[in-house]
């Protein structure tokens, strides 16, 4: 029950909010988002004492046997968690920032919410490639609406890019559905492994592609740096906090399980793919001078390191996945925040015009350095534990891998701190020296961010036995 | 057989109602009402059949199937007539001779449905033809109208000659017009019966516009009064493909047989697909556009006829409502438009926001997207191709093909909402406002419960 409250609060909300004027979608935003994450923590409690009771399934198309089938496990309990927070946070910073027709962002804003709880809480496969869908079209209307300059033609590459992914992804879901013996969409007779080998060669294919596109790896991730460059703010912290987790979802939960034959042949080919991409997007991240689409590549390295993780086939990096999904997410988000707090200021999004905010608002010096470290993954933040986790394990798969993808953490020192140096070091300038430090309602959302980093940079281990279920089970599964 | 005679019967009604009647408002009511009478005896047939079919002199046999594509051919026929009867008024003065003549088009599509032997297979085409062929021309003023309806014309008869030619082929083949005598199946495969089919696959790809036999299709649509094209379009080529259909999946059915025409009909699959989707991409106009895109939807229902399963019977049906009244909700809103380029589009959320939110799921629906009926339908048909298992190349080409098609199709959605201008129109009355949304209500209530019209089948 209370897994379909988590989809319909946001749903209902944001079909209400369409119809609301004046400062009514904000506080509805703000009233819905904390709804979700009371109602996310009360979930929380209830799968510590009857888990079973988080599931639930309804007849939905027969003929097809096809069923409104939705659940939460420890992954998807994260994930829900995870967006909750994301939500309530992004909603406190903009709520005295004003956009046009403000009833329309609020409603598609948590329309996308709606979209993704769904994804995270689907256990049956057609309803998991509707929600999928489902999430893609309130961003497309929020990106081309509310975006920069270039945002139509950017947003629309993003958005044929992600459909015709998804739409491979529809042809293997059919393929697998008519291999089950009774015809089933159910998670149950999907795992059940009636999927033939030479099969599964193939149809890992169809599903790591529309994976791939959203996470986004390399080659499939053209589409991320425009897109989160040109989104408006608000948005990009959605697509890069929560929407790149629904392609490690989907590879953790309908890839390795449904396919793992399949996976298993192919894990280096991923592996390698992944870790091209953490270079690649490394590299480029170091000569960027636009803010927004440096950050965008130092999250295609981060989710590189993340989907290698996945296909090394031992519990300790799926652990580590597990946590730096949420962390990352933090982060990021943390990272957005100060970029929006920045441009609010000052409208600039290149890194050359920056500089010296140190000197007048120490408050967001202070935040983007700790959050900075959070991302590079410092002992005793969160971002540590993950990347430590993922690295043993990849170190356990094969050793030059290991090496290669290290590389990746020293190359995200160097232009984290040439970012954090550019932007509230050296020499101030006419503009800069406008700056005026944190508001309440932003330094409220720091402080949450960095307490998180921080609480579970000292302590991980009440994430970790949270997801504990979920990589046991995909170990058992592989 | 309800459904045929009462069709028959409302276009002669429809064709008195002009002399009886002078007021144009009260010809649409009557049209409306006779229709509704069609619709209710359809449904009434139901009742007689039971749970089997109804053979009538080996000529017309009943089944759910047949009454379930009736109720969608009539249904979908009903929407046009509310959101774009009052359109019929501006093409001429002949108004009740325009519903006379789409009541006899209805009842050619009644026949598709029902019929069991080749020959009523041909009458039943050209009953629908010959009408379509003067309302293509109906507006006399221009000579655009003039050239479609000509062009459709010449091209239609030759095309229908093609069918006869494969049906004598077939007849002299078997000695049976009877579809469920044909018994072409059975052991080797009959050149000349073979030579028949073929024949008959050209003709009937006429029909649908299937590639390469598609290239009337654009200027007749475009040429045509919009109002008429909207429903050529759909009703008239969910018609099409019954008889495509029920040809195929009736009558030539053998193991060696079928694998002979499947290839023909997906290379023919293959090429309409991408000729579709990819000359859509290029047009400038709307109207244009949504010509290629019934091109391109026509591909996608060609994965139905291909496949031998129940998911076929099944998709073709979902496809055939789906893609019916979403085109038509389009149609209904572009006449009201007066520039029909994409430009046309700029800014229509600003102006006319019911106009916009309704187009947006139409179009949504055409492209394939979850929660609206042409989710469903492309699922469907998608589905019976993969469960065919040997033409998974076909799937593939089809998927990358509805990735493109999102691409013109959401053009429309950028020019309404993210475009500066004012998109001009006529008059917008509250009644057409609700129609459309209405309209839009069932594309989504069969996007979200499709099982709501697969359970009659």
């Amino acid at each position: 029950m209370l897994t379909v409250l988590l989809i319909l609060i946001p749903l209902v909300a944001g079909l209400v909010t369409f119809g609301l004027k004046g400062s009514g979608p904000k506080a509805l935003g703000l009233v819905a988002s904390l709804a979700s994450l009371a109602v996310t923590v009360a979930a929380l409690f209830q799968f510590r004492t009857a888990p079973d009771a988080l599931q639930l399934t309804a007849n939905w198309i027969p003929q097809l046997g096809a069923q409104f089938s939705v659940g939460l496990d420890g992954m998807g309990l994260m994930l829900c968690l995870l967006t909750a927070i994301s939500f309530l946070l992004i909603f406190i910073v903009i709520y005295n920032r004003e956009y046009e027709r403000p009833n329309s962002f609020y409603g598609l804003m948590l329309l996308s919410q709606a979209g993704l709880v769904g994804v995270f809480t689907a256990y049956d496969a057609l309803l998991f490639y509707v929600f999928w869908e489902l999430a893609l079209i309130p961003v497309y209307f929020l990106c081309s609406l509310w975006g920069g300059e270039k945002r139509i033609p950017v947003t629309f590459k993003f958005f044929v890019y992600t459909f015709a992914g998804s739409l491979l992804m529809l042809v293997g879901l059919i393929y697998i559905y008519l291999q089950t013996p009774e015809h089933s969409f159910s998670y149950a007779s999907f795992v059940s492994g009636a999927v033939a080998p030479q099969d599964q060669s193939w149809l890992f294919w169809l599903f790591f592609v529309a994976f791939a596109i959203k996470m986004p790896i390399f080659p499939f991730h053209t589409w991320q740096p425009d897109t989160y460059e040109q989104s408006p703010t608000p948005v990009t912290m959605v697509l890069s906090g929560i929407m790149v987790k629904m392609g490690l979802f989907g590879v953790v939960r309908w890839l390795l399980p449904v396919l793992p034959k399949g996976a298993y042949m192919w894990s280096d080919v991923a592996i390698v793919l992944s870790i091209i991409g953490i270079i690649y997007a490394s590299c480029i991240a170091i000569v960027q001078s636009d803010i927004k689409r440096l950050i965008a590549y130092s999250s295609i390295a981060h989710i590189g390191l993340m989907s290698a993780a996945i296909f090394t086939n031992n519990e300790q990096s799926l652990q580590g996945l597990m946590v730096q999904m949420f962390n990352h997410g933090i982060n990021i988000i943390g990272l957005w925040i100060i970029v929006e707090i920045i441009q609010n200021r000052l409208k600039i999004k290149n890194l050359n015009e920056m500089g010296g905010i140190a000197q007048y608002a120490p408050g967001i010096a202070i935040f983007l350095v700790t959050i900075s470290l959070a991302n590079i993954a410092l002992p005793l933040t969160n971002g540590f534990i993950g990347e430590f986790l993922m690295l043993s394990g990849l170190f356990q798969y094969n050793v030059w891998f290991m090496a290669v993808a290290g590389l990746g953490i020293i190359l995200g020192a160097v232009y984290t701190l040439n970012m954090v140096q550019k932007v509230i070091f050296g020499q101030s300038n006419q503009l800069t020296e406008t700056t005026t430090d944190l508001k309440g309602n932003e330094l409220l959302v720091l402080i949450i961010i960095v307490g998180i980093i921080l609480v579970l940079g000292f302590y991980p281990k009440p994430m970790l036995e949270l997801v504990s279920s979920t990589t046991e089970l995909v170990n058992k599964v592989y | 057989m309800n459904a045929l005679i009462s069709t028959a019967l409302s276009g002669v009604v429809m064709m008195f109602a002009g002399l009886f009647i002078g007021n144009k408002q009260r010809i649409k009511f009557v049209a409306i009402v006779v229709l509704l009478i069609s619709f209710a005896a359809n449904l009434a047939e139901l009742s007689t059949i039971g749970a089997g079919e109804r053979t009538l002199y080996g000529m017309i046999t009943i089944s759910h199937f047949s009454i379930l594509f009736n109720a969608i051919a009539l249904g979908s026929t009903l929407i046009y007539f509310l959101l774009s009867g009052s359109a019929f008024e501006k093409v001429g003065e002949h108004v009740s001779d325009y519903f006379a003549l789409i009541f006899f088009i209805l009842s050619g599509i009644t026949l598709v449905s029902t019929f069991s032997s080749l020959l009523i297979l041909f009458l039943a085409i050209e009953i629908m033809s010959i009408p379509q062929y003067i309302l293509a021309g109906a507006d006399k003023k221009t000579p655009k109208s003039t050239e479609a309806s000509l062009k459709y014309f010449l091209m239609g008869s030759f095309s229908t000659g093609i069918l006869l030619m494969g049906i004598a082929l077939i007849y002299g083949a078997t000695g049976t017009f009877n579809v469920a005598e044909l018994g072409l199946g059975a052991g080797k495969v009959n050149t000349l019966a073979l030579c028949g089919i073929i024949l008959m696959a050209f003709a009937l790809s006429f029909k649908v516009s299937a590639a390469p036999f598609h290239f009337w299709t654009p200027d007749v649509y475009d040429g045509s009064p919009t109002v008429f094209t909207s429903f050529m379009a759909t009703v008239v080529k969910a018609g099409g493909f019954i008889a495509f259909i029920r040809v195929f999946h009736g009558a030539f059915v053998g193991e060696r047989l079928t694998a002979d025409w499947q290839l023909l009909l997906a290379i023919i699959t293959a090429a309409t697909l991408i000729i579709g989707n990819f000359t859509a991409v290029f047009q400038q106009s709307v109207k244009r556009m949504l010509a290629y895109s019934s091109i391109a939807q026509a591909g996608f229902m060609l994965l139905a006829v291909i496949s031998m399963n129940t998911f076929a019977t099944q998709g073709i049906i979902l496809y055939a409502a789906a893609y019916s009244v979403a085109t038509i909700g389009i149609f209904a809103v572009m006449i009201k438009l007066k520039d029909y380029t994409f430009d046309g589009f700029n800014g229509l959320a600003r102006t006319q926001p019911v106009l916009a939110i309704t187009t947006t799921i139409f179009v949504c629906s055409l492209a394939g997207i979850p929660l609206t009926a042409g989710f469903f339908a492309k699922y469907f048909v998608l589905a019976a191709a993969v469960q065919q298992g040997n033409l998974l190349w076909l799937v593939i080409i089809a998927v990358i093909c509805a990735a493109i098609s999102a691409y013109y199709y959401f053009r429309v959605i950028i020019a309404m909402y993210f475009k500066q201008g004012e998109a001009e129109t006529a008059e917008i009355s509250g009644s057409f406002k609700l129609m459309l949304i209405i309209t839009a209500a069932i594309v989504i209530l069969l996007g979200i419960f499709p099982g709501l019209l697969l359970q009659f089948i």
